[in-house]
């Protein structure tokens, strides 16, 4: 063992055996089971980590390809290629778990743990955190290298990164079945948790920033520029959402330091800006690197990138107002809200005919490649939700359509058309790079996905336009004589055959995931599938 | 003309500028909510929630009823004849979190309070469908087999306080008991209860003697929702915002 393979191994198994104490000691005090579990659970994280460690000595991943000149880390990138794929089918399968329980209740059970209530966050945590969140880290990890020309920075610290991510994953999921919950949407996670996340996440910036340090190319990329800004911001909001007082350090429950109206501006601050930096500036991340890649076309426009990520991310962040139109927030804040939600369609926009159009003089490759095409359509889905987003910020839309199901159809046009679409695309991509294999196990199954997935999607945002619309106008309609003329139970009972409809909708786009999962894995194990060649000039992955 | 080339060069130039664009939006949005009077209405009657009634709100939060039910009536025709005056920001300034929700699945609940009898949700949390047959919410059988947690009441009531609930050092002090007195109206701490908490309803909510059950603290919370104000002296051009 040389000595600078000593001080790397010192230096991350020393704070883990602090993590692995801090566990035991949580555990040891506990005022409820949840913390029981979960400072055990640390402790073990902390513990294998530390065996890892010690048993590699300082070897942590080489390149996928054995003969690459620069000694890239793709491990860790091949096993974000497991986990998001592997995230996204789990998230998906609860999520049409849900949609089957609004269509039919008896499937709730009425045990606590089976509830809507309790699996909803499950379901948004799965998709956005875990499947979003590793696809995220699988692609960061990897663009950052590959843009760069440099292995990633920190020794184990990307290892690091990746199983505490797997590890806060865990923490949140299992606490929400157990009712651990801070009951703020889409940060649900209690105190602990979040405090995990923080140090995962510090890590994850310094991982990225000091491979940036050690580039070979002069400029930084535009893809990490929207890495950058994600994972920047999304510390900000992460802290400052956050800030709880524990009833007990020993126990799950905390409050919130802001209440009411503050709180309510803090979280949707948050919240919209979670879509805005974690579900946009990232995946954006994403097309910018893969589309060009996949295209063989080099980016649109320099200074449309320019423009346009310096607009969308200082419009972003006002936009949070407009999911508390007339509520108790005062005016001013209101129409600040979607006065930029409004503006904020512009950037978007540019955005996406940058992205759409990197593929001039290669639109041809839209017939012959379904992977471009997957990516494509992620773009298109994009323009569609940032048309809608604006659209229902208005407050005179907003008035029919908040509350409702058109909420939940334009969330789920931009999370499995957008991020869903283009994570699936980069995943096409990774797989057969990262596990050396000249391409991927079958191009046909590709394509059945591309159409299970999209024609999902149009059911299901087609089924969610019509509810909403139409249970926003029940819930304002009057009779003849000036009375309210239908009972909310009535609207809800119109609503039957739309959940049903989605939930087929939602089905479809599982089963292409699976498809997706099990293409995936016969990629890893190398096979090729005999099948017609999906055109006679095989469109191939550009090699990375 | 700007050099965009300076901040592609240095990642810690790119870093601080994100970090000055992001931060604008955010601060002269909420930053103001903070000091501006005109943000909370000055109304009568807002108090801190009993312990029960506390409990209750975290089975609340616990069980996500969030995901289904808003907790904020808008000022339309429609919904004051549904639910009732819409909703002040004054009535959640001691809500930690705010629980104003974003969608209907179910109808909104600021105004449940008093709306149905202990009977009607006694019965409706137990099987929904028993009295709303196209109802979706699930059934939770289980809140009137477990007794509420109690042992740690007053430490809740304390960290309130911390970030800016008033309750009182009395009030924390008798905690406990005044979660127990809350369901036995013929209790001697029953009238501290009401003393301590304006207006709180005192009786046994899920009908079942013995110590308070999670549905007890469930419904205690479900019927003081919205019943705080006193809206016959609410004068709201006083509070123009």
């Amino acid at each position: 063992m040389s000595d600078g393979v000593g001080t790397m191994n010192l230096l991350m198994i020393l704070p883990l055996a602090i993590g692995a104490l801090l566990g035991l000691y949580l555990s040891a005090g506990s005022v409820d089971t949840t913390i029981y579990l979960h400072g055990l659970l640390l402790t073990a994280f902390c513990v294998v980590f530390i065996f890892r460690v010690i048993q590699s000595d300082g070897k942590t991943g080489g390149p996928a390809n054995p003969n690459s000149s620069i000694d890239y880390n793709d491990a860790v990138v091949r096993a974000g290629v497991i986990a998001t794929t592997f995230w996204g089918v789990i998230g998906f399968t609860v999520g049409l778990v849900i949609a089957l329980q609004l269509a039919f209740p008896v499937l709730n059970l009425d045990l606590p743990w089976t509830s809507f209530g309790r699996l909803r966050p499950l379901h948004t945590s799965a998709v956005i955190f875990a499947f979003g969140g590793n696809a995220l880290l699988m692609t960061s990890f990897h663009v950052v290298q590959r843009t760069c020309q440099a292995r990633l920075a920190g020794g184990y610290a990307p290892w690091f990164v990746f199983w505490g991510y797997q590890l806060v994953i865990i923490m949140a999921a299992t606490g929400y079945v157990f009712g651990v919950t801070q009951g703020k949407e889409y940060a649900e996670p209690e105190w602990y948790v979040d405090l995990w996340l923080t140090i995962v996440w510090v890590t994850y910036l310094l991982v990225f920033l000091g491979t940036l340090w050690n580039r070979k190319e002069p400029h930084i990329y535009v893809a990490n520029w929207f890495y950058l800004a994600f994972i920047v911001t999304i510390a900000m909001l992460h802290i400052v959402n956050n800030l709880a007082l524990p009833v007990s350090w020993f126990g799950a429950k905390s409050y919130p330091v802001f209440a009411g109206v503050q709180d309510a501006l803090t979280q949707w601050w948050y919240g919209h800006n979670a879509v805005g930096f974690f579900l946009t500036a990232g995946f954006l991340g994403i097309m910018y690197y893969y589309i060009p890649k996949q295209a063989n076309r080099p980016v649109y426009s320099y200074r449309l990138s320019i423009v346009h990520f310096w607009s969308l991310i200082f419009l972003y962040i006002w936009a949070g107002p407009h999911h508390l139109h007339y509520t108790a927030l005062p005016d001013w804040a209101q129409t600040l809200g979607m006065t930029f939600s409004i503006m904020l369609w512009m950037p978007s926009w540019g955005g996406m005919i940058n992205g759409l159009m990197t593929l001039s003089g290669a639109w041809d490759k839209l017939r012959t490649d379904p992977i471009l095409r997957m990516m494509a359509i992620s773009v298109a889905f994009y323009g569609m939700s940032t048309f809608e987003g604006p659209l229902m910020s208005i407050k005179a839309v907003n008035s029919l359509s908040h509350y409702t199901d058109w909420t939940i159809g334009h969330v789920h046009s931009g999370a499995l058309g957008w991020v869903g679409m283009v994570s699936f695309g980069a995943i096409y991509f990774l797989a057969p790079v990262m596990f050396n294999r000249e391409r991927l196990y079958s191009l046909r199954l590709v394509s059945a996905h591309f159409w299970l997935a999209t024609l999902g999607i149009a059911l299901y945002a087609a089924a969610m336009w019509v509810s909403g619309i139409l249970q926003g106008l029940m819930w304002r309609s009057y009779d003849v004589l000036g009375f309210l003329e239908y009972s909310f139970a009535e609207t809800v009972d119109a609503m039957h055959p739309f959940y049903v409809i989605r939930a087929i909708g939602g089905g479809m786009y599982v089963v292409g995931a699976l498809i997706m999962a099990w293409n995936v894995y016969r990629t890893a194990r190398g096979d090729v599938r005999t099948e017609k060649p999906y055109v006679d000039a095989l469109a191939q992955p550009a090699s990375a | 003309m700007f050099d965009h080339g300076k901040l592609e060069r240095n990642s810690i130039l790119l870093v601080i500028g994100i970090l000055v664009v992001v931060s604008i939006g955010g601060i002269i949005e909420i930053a103001p909510l903070f000091y501006l009077e005109s943000t909370i209405e000055k109304v009568k009657g807002v108090r801190p929630y009993t312990p029960l009634e506390l409990a209750g709100r975290n089975i609340y939060i616990r069980e996500g009823c969030y995901n289904c039910h808003s907790q904020m009536v808008r000022p339309f025709r429609d919904e004051l004849e549904r639910y009732g005056h819409y909703s002040l920001a004054a009535e959640s300034m001691y809500d930690h979190p705010f629980q104003w929700g974003s969608k209907r699945t179910g109808p909104d609940l600021a105004r449940v309070g008093g709306k149905y009898s202990d009977e009607w949700h006694r019965a409706h949390m137990h099987d929904p469908r028993s009295l709303v047959p196209e109802s979706v919410m699930p059934g939770y059988p289980f809140l009137a087999e477990n007794e509420v947690r109690s042992f740690d009441i007053a430490d809740h009531l304390k960290a309130n306080k911390a970030i800016g609930v008033p309750y009182t050092t009395e009030m924390i002090e008798v905690a406990l008991a005044d979660m127990m007195a809350q369901v036995d109206p013929d209790s001697d701490g029953a009238e501290g209860v009401m003393e301590r908490y304006p207006g709180a309803n005192v009786r046994n909510f899920d009908g079942k003697p013995g110590k308070p059950t999670e549905l007890d603290a469930l419904i205690a919370y479900l019927q003081v929702l919205g019943t705080m104000v006193d809206f016959s002296s609410y004068n709201a051009d006083e509070n123009l915002r």
